[in-house]
């Protein structure tokens, strides 16, 4: 009988972690609590078993998640009994850099440079990412084994050449490898995976009646009081969903109605606008994404 | 047919490849609203005259915006009604070739792109090449830019004509040929008005319905290569691994190579549910009802038609900058296992034009050639085209952790190299044992002329009288037939000594008496006879002085040697290394033949003490 088309990626993602497990000395599974991040801790536990992961999962906590992405984190770390690092970069905290003030600085020290602190810190050889090919134009370049020299840069010039399932994990001390289990997964294949396979999620991803605010053409959720209302603006109480989970002043909601599993899927399915334009970040010019890899984002 | 189809899209540089996909994507309202205004505004910006320049949606690394052209194989995925597709846009410049490659490692099928204009171009036929090498079994030939020639169907057949004769010397499933303008959509999603003659599918049809399954595949049995060993505590061990063929149930019988070890299976996950059967591409954990020595790299197997082996004979794709010379240390990485493996020759390379076999020392960037890899230990494989996991492979640069080529193993291996070593019921003990004897290979070895044949053939006689049964291997007499096509170069005569050494063995296995009378003068292919024979090897050191043996020249040879009428002669134009240890040494100018016949006698006989 032939396998379906989630059963095929299911096998793909399970066989790299196990190469990984297998080959690199200290992997780790970076875990951002979003829905891929739900996918691939679904996917983990499945890959090992009866055995619990043999790595630890980490949390790059930039303090301005949403609350019930934490308490999420939390409840899932201890029902599975897994290992969770979280890492903050408590200098960017001490500098009090935050979202509203620093742009684009605050997603390069509070995420880039937490992630990049945090590896050296742990000295990890390989992180796991829920990163897919799908998501934007340069990670559809990229390899599911992904070197990054010393700095953690990438060279998507030089990128080793992947065969098969033959994966090159060779790499110097200090050297790392990100490793992105999900690259052949899409949007829909992720939603329709869940679905299936019943896999627990943050409940921010359904649809609620949650305060926001109409900002700069996306609808902000008003997660806690740091958040200040610029002249003009005014918290409404909407129906609204995420499609992508991140720091909250920098996530915009969809309106919506879709407040169970199914709808999610169904209305996925018919998505006319590609997930990232949810993320304020990526509001930039083309190349942005490219440009952060090759300085150390993930 | 499956629901998803893999495929790549390559050709030469400004054939119009993610043109083409950006084009198909487009039109098929396969882009997301904010992915489509993207295009447009990166259009207006960026091409020549505001048209809208589909390949801007592929070429997603700067460099390849800035420069106009493809570097990395891209990645993307659309659905229709009718099927899923994954498509890897591939570069088409030579430089990348290698990141072409990947792609063609990926995908069930290629798109290769043709300018009708320009024919079949030198990086065309490369890619079908290693589209082929990769294991891709079917083929469309889109011919683009058709309205460049008025979508004239005479130059459509001349192309035609010229990609039937490429592609007549490959393996191929299925082949379709499509006249397509890639920047008007001719024949992409919807069939040209302007081409009436063409009577086939537009391409997206056409990719919808195609069969990628491989009719006529070789079985290669149950095969499940071992990623890792799960012991979550005492009571259970399982190996983890992918099914690659074949399928699986609990309590039959699996064999575990490269030990040959057999177990029955206990129980099977796959992934965190227990089933009685499991099928090909099942990630899977398995049990046995025994403790069996089993680690990464082993291959769980049932009727398999593998071998396993120390030497692998491949088609390798060079993707270094490094160019390859026999010789060098590499891992090589094939299934689950990396082995440390050394390129002991280059066959020849491929002709990328014509397919010709060129001869060739040193291998380049992005060529393609037949090699030879000796492997430290022995390992699982099985020839890629009946098994893909377990004849593919990797090389990695030792020191710079490059991947430096990728092969396949493409055919079953020669006939001494193959399969496991079948075990008989009758074994060298049970043959010796009627023989009364201990097997033995005497290896003599010195100078032409220092008496090593007429001392074996004396020693010979001896040993047939004590009622002994031997057999006496003489130089001059196996040149004459099993190693008559061997020369006396260096390399023809290790070859020479090797295959002297694995007859004696086998003699050994008879239970006999091997004698063999052999000049030998490398001290490296002595070693090399030892390891082959091993412990019944017993080294006889005929040190008859040079001056002595060229004294006696009892075939004239010296005076040749000494004129020059014979090269590499040893002991005047070529070295002779004594052996530092032998068992035992004589001086045939100092004893005679009978003498020297007792003390062999004496000799041997102390040794066959010493050992028990």
């Amino acid at each position: 009988m032939a396998q379906s088309y989630l059963d095929e990626l299911e096998a793909e993602a399970i066989y790299i972690m196990r190469e990984v497990a297998a080959e690199c000395e200290k992997p780790v599974m970076l875990y951002s609590i979003g829905k891929d991040s739900s996918v691939m801790l679904h996917l983990a536990m499945k890959a090992f078993y009866p055995e619990k992961p043999p790595f630890p999962f980490m949390h790059i906590d930039t303090t301005w998640k949403f609350h019930e992405m934490i308490e999420f984190r939390d409840r899932k770390a201890k029902e599975l009994g897994i290992e969770m690092i979280v890492y903050t970069n408590q200098d960017g905290v001490k500098q009090g850099i935050n979202p509203f003030d620093h742009g684009s600085a605050y997603t390069d020290i509070m995420k880039t440079q937490a992630l990049r602190q945090a590896l050296d810190h742990y000295q990890f050889t390989a992180a796991f990412g829920g990163g897919r090919r799908d998501e934007e134009k340069s990670r559809a370049k990229e390899r599911v084994f992904s070197f990054r020299n010393k700095s953690h840069g990438w060279d998507p010039k030089n990128q080793r050449p992947e065969m098969w399932k033959l994966y090159n994990t060779r790499i110097y001390s200090g050297e790392s490898i990100r490793v992105f289990p999900l690259s052949n997964w899409t949007e829909k294949d992720i939603w329709q995976y869940i679905l299936r396979e019943h896999i627990d999620i943050v409940p921010l991803y359904f649809a609620k009646e949650r305060p926001v605010v109409l900002r700069d053409g996306n609808l902000i959720m008003v997660d806690d009081e740091r958040m200040k209302l610029k002249d003009g603006e005014e918290v409404q109480q909407k129906k609204v969903r995420f499609r992508t989970l991140g720091c909250y002043p920098l996530t915009g909601a969809v309106e919506s109605e879709a407040d169970t599993l199914e709808e999610i899927v169904k209305e996925t399915l018919g998505e006319v606008t590609s997930e990232r334009t949810s993320r304020v970040i990526d509001y930039e010019e083309t190349g942005s994404m490219e440009r952060r890899k090759r300085e150390g984002y993930f | 047919m499956k629901d998803l189809l893999k495929f790549l899209t390559c050709g030469s540089v400004d054939d119009g490849k993610s043109t083409l996909i950006g084009h198909m994507l487009y039109d098929a309202k396969l882009l997301y609203t904010d992915q489509k205004r993207a295009l447009e505004m990166d259009s207006r910006l960026k091409s020549r005259n505001g048209t809208l320049d589909y390949s801007l949606l592929l070429d997603g690394l700067m460099a390849e915006r800035e420069q106009g052209i493809t570097i990395d194989v891209a990645y993307r995925y659309f659905s229709t009604d009718n099927r899923s597709f994954i498509v890897a846009d591939a570069p088409g410049h030579e430089e990348y070739t290698r990141n072409m490659a990947v792609g063609a490692s990926f995908a069930d099928l290629a798109v290769i792109l043709v300018d009708v204009a320009k024919g079949v171009q030198r990086q065309t036929r490369r890619h079908i090449r290693i589209c082929n090498l990769m294991g891709i079994r079917h083929f469309v030939f889109a011919v683009n830019k058709m309205d460049l020639v008025h979508y004239d169907k005479k130059y459509f057949d001349e192309v035609v004509l010229e990609i039937e004769k490429i592609t007549a010397g490959f393996q191929v499933e299925s082949a379709c040929s499509i006249p397509v303008s890639a920047t008007e959509g001719d024949n992409i999603n919807d069939t040209s008005v302007r081409m009436g003659w063409y009577e086939g599918k537009p391409l997206l049809a056409y990719l919808e319905q195609v069969d990628v399954s491989s009719g006529q595949k070789e079985e290669a049995g149950f095969v499940m290569p071992v990623q890792r060993v799960c012991r979550p505590n005492s009571e259970y061990r399982g190996f983890q691994g992918q099914i690659e063929s074949g399928s699986i149930s609990v309590s039959s019988e699996v064999t575990v190579l490269p030990n040959g070890e057999k177990a029955k299976v206990k129980s099977i996950y796959r992934g965190d549910v227990l089933v009685e059967t499991a099928e090909a591409g099942w990630p899977v954990s398995i049990a046995f009802d025994r403790e069996v020595d089993v680690s990464r790299g082993c291959v769980l197997v049932s009727g398999f038609s593998g071998m396993v082996s120390n030497m692998i004979s491949a088609r390798l794709l060079w993707m270094d900058d490094e160019p390859l010379i026999p010789g060098k240390n590499y891992f090589v990485k094939l299934g689950t296992k990396t082995t440390p493996g050394t390129v002991m020759s280059v066959k020849y390379k491929i002709d990328i034009n014509d397919g010709r076999h060129v001869p060739a020392d040193v291998i380049y960037k992005n060529e393609i050639a037949d090699c030879q890899i000796s492997l430290s230990e022995k390992i699982v494989m099985d020839k890629f085209s009946r098994c893909e996991a377990m004849g593919g492979f990797i090389l990695t640069d030792r020191v710079t952790n490059m991947t430096s080529a990728c092969g396949v193993i493409k055919h079953d291996l020669r006939r001494s190299d193959n399969l496991v070593w079948q075990e008989t019921d009758v074994t060298r003990q049970m043959r010796s044992a009627q023989k009364g004897q201990e097997p033995l290979t005497l290896w003599f070895t010195g100078l032409s002329g220092s008496g090593k044949s007429a001392l074996a053939n004396a020693l010979e006689k001896r040993l047939l009288a004590l009622g002994r049964h031997t057999m006496l291997l003489d130089g001059d007499n196996v040149r004459m037939g099993l190693c008559r096509n061997l020369g006396f170069t260096q390399q023809d005569r290790i070859e020479n000594i090797r295959r002297v050494a694995e007859v004696s063995k086998l003699m050994n296995d008879a239970g006999l008496i091997v004698l063999t009378a052999f000049i030998s003068p490398y001290a490296q292919d002595r070693e090399n006879a030892r390891t082959i024979i091993g412990d019944n090897f017993v080294e006889i050191y005929v040190s008859t002085p040079l001056e002595v043996c060229e004294k006696r020249d009892v075939k004239g040879l010296y005076a040749k040697a000494r004129k020059g009428e014979i090269p590499n002669f040893t002991g005047i134009s070529s070295a002779y290394e004594p052996p530092s240890n032998p068992e035992i040494q004589i001086d045939t100018s100092t004893s005679t033949l009978e003498q020297a016949v007792e003390r062999i006698i004496e000799r041997l006989e102390e040794i066959q003490k010493h050992k028990k």
